[in-house]
């Protein structure tokens, strides 16, 4: 891929919600290009659309208007089924809720994506631990989301999001649930994926603390976006 | 592909053990229930079909009388000249036995047993389907004469005479002794309920002369030969005995003939109609199963909900959720099924045997109520999965 094309170009993005009279607009054109490697916070108060945003970039979510490029291809005109394939071959997503399965060991809700991907047992096994070895959580594959605190689930969820090696990493407030002790462990675990194993990265937040980690700080207000600058990043 | 779905599918019914059970209860329940009761009322009809063929088939009986009950006029009874008549005017007619009925006590050393006398020709056995155990019947110089033989049935044997041998000792019947000739097999119960085998037979003219003091007969068998259409016999029957009797034409009969097909149709018929009222019954658990099947699986489409959003955003594709909820159903009904049929085949057999009735294995009640409860727990448990997967995954991780 040539410098000159991003990995992800958004171009006059929009997504209404409702009809009529309820009709609310929640993204009115976004425009937005991420390179490989990228460490980006996305920031606004509620209600602004990053988290609209956020869903439409991890393909959870379609948008209104507006083109979506990733890696050149047009995602807007994919099927159902490409896009899932495309979560499933380039995209870790982190969410608030953790969502992990309930009553599913760690190893297990770990395994899952590779469980997709048609992977063997035994190189399912190896990078489940693996996974779950680098968020820290080596010695309790076999714990459920019940027995894991707030901060242990969130590093399951990303070692599930990790664990096929995705190109972009989507965290939606991935600290939101999580005390100051916690989120700073979880922004440093990100932040090193990002230096290490050079996944781009972003990653929604109205915590400042949190953003000071990003390199690029995008911030949305009223379904637009109004600032977007680069810093240094503290990770 | 399938393999892995397989695999998701078996940790999904791992980690839901409690939803699990009770889907496989429901089955269970509904499955067991109605092979149960379609099998025992099986068993009846065919006990009820097997004690109708002990009373020997394609037979006509002539009695006196047109019904019962009050304004009924006494017809009189027939006599051995009927007999005759019958014999040389019906065609059609393979045996012809007359038959005259008393009780009596019989006694034998310290034992005495209040039984039916039977007077009636040797045919009657082979007529009433009769099968003679130990001895023999009747002969005809002892027919001719009157001679005071017996065959006596088994229950009259255990009364009298307990683990002795029977055939050879003599017994008193009222005023007169008697030598037992012959034994009969055990028939067990009649279809109205009454025992067979409480019955002593004797020649016809030994009990008219020395019981009844009359020369009357109480009812003429007539078995039908077996290349006769039973309908056509009966008709021509009935025609002999209005002539014989002297009927008038617009009179009505005094005399009855009955059709032992048509008592059997009756009382097969009856049985047949309680097996469906159990079937009814049964099908009535069936469905209150089906439909607790239906509550286990829609209380927990909010969480399954949520659960095929996580599935979604990971990566998995519609149609590879659908499959695995698909399996999770079909592998909970079947094992649901295949436990109900086990139960129900146990129960059966026990009950069976309680009940005195046989147990007869009926392959399409099996296969239709396993089919059925399957097929709820496989829709109930496949559609709510379906709406799920078709929403966007963000809609279904945000369902409450």
């Amino acid at each position: 891929m040539s410098a000159a094309t991003p990995l992800i170009r958004l171009t006059a993005i929009t997504k209404t919600y409702g009809r009529g009279q309820a009709e609310f607009q929640a993204l009115k054109g976004i425009d937005l290009a991420i390179a490989e490697g990228e460490f980006i916070a996305v920031m606004g108060p509620s209600g602004s659309g990053k988290s609209t945003a956020m869903n439409i970039l991890g393909c959870l979510d379609t948008p209104t208007s507006g083109s979506y490029e990733f890696q050149g291809v047009h995602v807007e005109h994919l099927s159902r089924d490409a896009r899932a394939l495309l979560r499933r071959h380039f995209l870790g997503f982190v969410f608030q809720g953790f969502n992990l399965l309930s009553r599913t060991t760690a190893l297990e809700n770990v395994e899952l994506p590779l469980i997709y991907r048609g992977a063997p047992a035994a190189t399912r096994h190896a990078a489940a631990h693996a996974a779950l070895d680098q968020v820290g959580l080596a010695g309790w594959e076999h714990h459920t989301p019940a027995e894991l605190s707030g901060g242990q689930q969130q590093r399951v969820a990303i070692a599930r999001a990790i664990v096929t090696g995705p190109k972009v990493l989507l965290a939606d407030e991935p600290t939101g649930n999580l005390d100051t002790h916690n989120s700073q462990e979880i922004m440093e675990l990100i932040a090193t994926l990002n230096r290490d194993r050079g996944i781009t990265v972003l990653i929604v937040t109205h915590e400042p603390d949190m953003a000071a980690y990003a390199r690029r700080v995008v911030r949305f207000v009223d379904g637009r976006v109004a600032s977007d600058h680069r810093q240094e990043g503290a990770g | 592909m399938l393999w892995n779905t397989l695999l998701l599918a078996m940790r999904a019914i791992r980690r839901n053990l409690l939803r699990s059970f009770l889907t496989i209860l429901g089955v269970v329940i509904g499955v067991a229930a109605v092979i149960t009761m379609v099998t025992l009322g099986n068993g009846a009809t065919r006990s009820v079909s097997d004690q109708i063929a002990s009373m020997g088939s394609s037979q006509l009986m002539l009695r006196p009388g047109q019904r019962f009950g009050p304004g009924a006029e006494a017809a009189p009874n027939f006599r051995l000249a009927d007999v005759e008549a019958i014999r040389h005017q019906l065609s059609g007619a393979a045996a012809v036995v007359p038959v005259v009925s008393a009780s009596a006590t019989a006694v034998y050393q310290a034992n005495n047993w209040s039984t039916s006398v039977t007077g009636t020709s040797n045919d009657y056995f082979a007529a009433a389907n009769w099968v003679i155990a130990t001895g023999r019947g009747f002969t005809e110089a002892e027919e001719r004469a009157g001679k005071a033989v017996c065959v006596i049935g088994n229950t009259l044997r255990d009364k009298l005479f307990g683990q002795q041998p029977a055939v050879g000792a003599e017994i008193r019947i009222k005023q007169f002794a008697c030598e037992v000739i012959g034994q009969l097999k055990a028939k067990g119960q009649s279809a109205m309920g009454s025992d067979q085998d409480d019955i002593v037979v004797m020649p016809l003219r030994t009990v008219q002369r020395r019981l009844a003091g009359t020369v009357d007969v109480n009812l003429i068998m007539v078995s039908v030969a077996a290349h006769a259409s039973i309908d056509e016999v009966k008709t021509q029957f009935e025609s002999l005995m209005r002539e014989r009797r002297k009927i008038g034409e617009g009179e009505d009969d005094n005399f009855r003939v009955m059709d032992t097909r048509q008592i059997a149709e009756t009382l097969t018929g009856t049985t047949r109609i309680l097996t469906m009222l159990l079937g009814a019954v049964a099908a009535v658990s069936l469905l209150v199963g089906g439909i607790g099947i239906m509550n286990i699986m829609l209380v927990s489409v909010t969480e399954r909900t949520r659960e095929i959003g996580i599935r979604l955003a990971i990566g998995a594709l519609e149609h590879e959720v659908l499959l695995q909820f698909l399996i999770e159903a079909v592998v909970l009904s079947s094992l649901g099924g295949a436990i109900g049929i086990a139960l129900a085949t146990a129960a059966s057999m026990a009950l069976a045997g309680v009940m005195n009735v046989p147990y007869l294995f009926d392959p399409a009640i099996n296969l239709l109520s396993f089919v059925f409860s399957a097929a709820i727990g496989v829709i109930f448990g496949y559609f709510p999965a379906r709406r799920a997967a078709r929403l966007d995954p963000i809609e279904a991780l945000r369902h409450e």
